[in-house]
């Protein structure tokens, strides 16, 4: 191929049209949306079960659907919303935004990023199916505990296969996530330099790449103790159940901030842009990041209290998990101080960056509280654990996308978004999500257990109430989709800029963002 | 002449990923099928691994011609490179799992159902008279009265023989990089005999441990960890020992200059990996 064609085929859009183009594509822009659609279509799929599991609990007793289908959708919908939901949303940021912000052409290896997008449909396809199957979905609650989970019916090699899969896509993922951030930044960008969301995803993908492998393992014994008679989780052969815990923890506890770090990163772009001011304490925020990352691996055992620990465990895994109050407690106050004196306003970006900074730390401080023993032992399994990990990933890591998407869908679409539905959008979640969650404290404090169809009379008023809140919050949740499509198709033109005086080289590339950008790298 | 290259190699389109992705689909439902038990299981997930096997070349393939063909810069080849070391993490991380679940299962799983430590109760009530020890099939002996495998013999051998072959890997790699491609072609060769003969062994080590010592992979905890651990270190050798083929053959069509050498060295670093993952073996698996 002559230079002269190459250089026109790369000033062209698409290569190819209809399907192949999305199909082949190698483009981070093609494949960022691809992750981001994926990631809307599946926050639906798990928000209906959602909504089935709501409508059960609306009253005591069994009224809508049996106890078994119930415990498919608690542990559907986990999956759906953790690996369906959150991490392709995160990645899909990812991928429009990182080569943006570091001034790079594409991700670093365009082919491997559309081989970890295509992995996903294919692996939901074999996870979904398993609700069609003898036997169901998997019921035995996500975290995919033996002996429970070995009685899942046909459906259980899938599961498994389908969570190596997406887990081959995870990692692939990020690997190509860091080779982006290390080998392509533009020159003069060092890392003191990149931005925040660029540092925490850096920091995310060290995490999926150390973490996911280890799920990879710890199924891989799930399937060999049921099909090919190892021992791993059979007290009777010397291993132990409680071992399987151990090691999904190892994995599930930087799996949690894996589903944080990158919102984190959101929030702290999108303050400084609506305070007009720059973001305080660059340094500690991303010596923060790093110490949450580290903390993050040991401390797994916090999920555990009850299985029986000796105390010397007890106590170590309680101590390092308060410590992680600390850098977390650092980001919060560099939020606030960033925002202290700023001339504020509240566009919608801003509205949702403000309440994941209050509501995020609810659920923060409820985090602290189970991180004590002697109080984790009366809460372990209640309501209170469900309220607590819903406020820290619905207005945490949910808002975080959500701050994301409206901040930069300017820069993708060419449009500005109807300001006035992203503000209806902004309240009736922020409402809703409070009616929806808020009571379950109360409900897990008065002892009602998790994962449970039914429930004793005492608990229905908050269960009404928090039930009322789910259907309003996911009904707001349809504004969305409208803003989405609307802006799209149209609205008024976005400028370059987009916001007032934003900072970051994204900005300085045309809004919509050309097919390739920054094909020679900018200077910083 | 590729290292003169200034700008990043964006490729435009390509089909192997979803191909790749399509196969992996294939497989996992194959995969399933045949745990199951149904008879089209396997055929399914053979079709599976014929898709990827055909992807492997589709997508290699472009590469290599790419990078013949000169298109990628000094830049790229970093990018691969590390990608690579990313990968071999990811891989030490998957090992990581299953060395953990032997330290815990020796160190507190088992001495637990005997008696000590918060395991009193689990003792009495359940299993009691069950003395802890190491090597265990566990307390109602799952898989029968087995003898452990030793480490003199074969896996003795066997670790020579990974330490040998990481030796002449690297001999190789000098050579390739002083254009010795005589030295070269030999060592890789050499490296390449010393993984099959290795894989043979393993297989001799396996006959022996089903048929003279009554350790199977259900052999309680204890067969379980020693399977599971070595049969996937095996798995990575054979795959590393693919790889060594490969390369071998791209030596022999002149491909690889002194200073350009990424698919070698991706390969001497997989290399190297499985050999310290071995070491890690022979000390905890067989001698300990």
């Amino acid at each position: 191929m002559s230079e002269t064609t190459q250089a026109r085929e790369h000033h062209d859009g698409p290569h190819a049209t209809g399907i192949r183009r999305w199909l082949t594509t190698t483009n981070h822009k093609d494949i960022g949306t691809l992750y981001l659609v994926f990631s809307l279509v599946m926050f639906l799929v798990g928000g209906t079960m959602a909504l089935i599991i709501r409508s059960e609990l609306f009253q005591p007793g069994l009224q809508l659907v049996d106890p078994h289908f119930f415990n498919q959708m608690t542990t559907m919908h986990a999956l759906v919303m953790i690996f369906g939901a959150l991490m392709p949303a995160f990645v899909g940021l990812a991928n429009w935004q990182i080569p943006l912000m570091v001034g790079a052409p594409d991700m670093a290896l365009p082919r491997m990023n559309n081989w970890s997008f295509w992995i996903l449909p294919p692996a939901f396809l074999l996870l979904l199916a398993t609700l069609f199957m003898p036997g169901g979905a998997p019921a035995g609650g996500w975290t995919l505990y033996p002996p429970l989970i070995l009685q899942t019916g046909d459906a259980f090699p899938l599961v498994v296969f389908s969570l190596h899969l997406l887990g081959a896509s995870s990692i692939l993922g990020a690997i190509n996530i860091i080779v982006t951030i290390t080998n392509m930044r533009a020159p003069g960008m060092g890392f003191m330099k990149m931005p925040l969301f660029v540092w925490t995803w850096l920091i995310t993908a060290y995490l999926l790449i150390g973490a996911m492998p280890v799920l990879a393992g710890a199924i891989t014994m799930l399937l060999t103790d049921r099909y090919f008679g190892t021992s791993f989780f059979l007290a009777a052969g010397g291993g132990d159940p409680v071992m399987f815990q151990h090691i999904f923890w190892f994995f599930g506890h930087p799996e949690v901030y894996i589903l944080i770090l990158p919102a984190f990163g959101i929030i702290s772009q999108v303050i400084p842009t609506f305070a007009r001011k720059p973001l305080f304490g660059y340094t500690s925020m991303v010596v923060a990041t790093s110490a949450i990352a580290f903390l993050s691996y040991i401390v797994w055992a916090h999920h555990m209290f009850t299985t029986g620990m000796p105390q010397a465990g007890m106590l170590f895994f309680m101590i390092s998990t308060m410590f992680i109050a600390v850098p977390t407690g650092v980001k919060i106050f560099n939020w606030l101080a960033t925002l202290w004196r700023g001339s504020i306003s509240f566009e919608t970006p801003m509205l949702f960056a403000i309440a994941f900074v209050v509501l995020f730390t609810i659920g923060g401080f409820s985090g602290l509280m189970l991180a004590l023993v002697p109080a984790d032992i009366e809460y372990h399994d209640t309501y209170f654990v469900v309220a607590h990990f819903h406020y820290v990933l619905v207005p945490g890591a949910i808002f975080g996308v959500i701050a994301g998407v409206y901040y930069w869908l300017p820069k993708w679409t060419g449009h500005m978004y109807d300001e006035t539905l992203g503000k209806w959008h902004f309240w009736l979640s922020t409402i809703f999500v409070n009616v929806l969650f808020f009571p379950q404290h109360f409900l897990g404090l008065a002892s009602m257990p998790r994962r449970i169809p039914d429930y004793s009379v005492q608990f229905t008023e908050f269960n009404m109430i928090s039930t009322i809140g789910a259907f309003g919050f996911g009904l707001s949740q349809l504004l969305f989709v409208w803003m989405l499509i609307k802006c799209v198709k149209g609205g008024s033109r976005a400028s370059a800029e987009v916001w007032d005086q934003p900072q970051g080289l994204e900005w300085t590339v045309p809004s919509p963002a050309p097919y390739h950008t920054f094909e020679t790298a900018p200077r910083v | 002449m590729a290292n003169t290259k200034t700008d990043y190699y964006v490729p435009h389109g390509s089909p192997w990923p979803a191909v790749a992705s399509a196969s992996m689909f294939v497989m996992a439902l194959g995969g399933a099928l045949w745990l199951n038990g149904s008879d089209a299981g396997r055929a399914v997930l053979f079709l599976g691994l014929a898709g990827l096997i055909v992807m492997m070349f589709g997508w290699l393939g472009t590469v290599i011609r790419e990078n013949i063909a000169g298109l990628y810069s000094g830049q790229v080849d970093r990018s691969f490179r590390q990608g690579m070391a990313w990968f071999i993490f990811s891989e030490v991380m998957f090992f990581f799992g299953f060395f953990g679940a032997l330290f815990y299962a020796r160190t507190l799983a088992v001495p637990w159902l005997g008696g000590e430590g918060i395991g009193t109760g689990t003792n009495s009530v359940l299993w009691p008279g069950f003395e802890a020890d190491w090597p265990t099939n566990g307390p109602e002996a799952v898989g029968g009265s087995f003898e452990p495998m030793g480490w003199g013999g074969l896996p003795l051998l066997n670790t020579a023989l990974l330490l040998a072959s990481s030796v002449t890997i690297t001999i190789a790699h000098h050579a390739l990089k002083n254009s010795n491609r005589l030295r070269l072609n030999l060592f890789t060769l050499a490296t390449v005999v010393l993984g099959v003969a290795f894989l043979y062994f393993q297989v001799v080590e396996y006959v022996h441990a089903y048929q003279d010592l009554n350790l199977r992979l259900s052999t309680g905890i204890y067969g379980s960890t020693f399977f599971m651990l070595t049969g996937f270190h095996g798995a990575h050798v054979t795959l590393g020992a693919i790889m060594l083929i490969v390369t071998w053959l791209r030596i022999a069509r002149g491909h690889f200059t002194p200073n350009e050498h990424f698919g070698f060295q991706a390969v001497a670093w997989y290399w190297h990996f499985v050999d310290v993952v071995w070491v890690c073996l022979f000390i905890f698996v067989y001698v300990l």
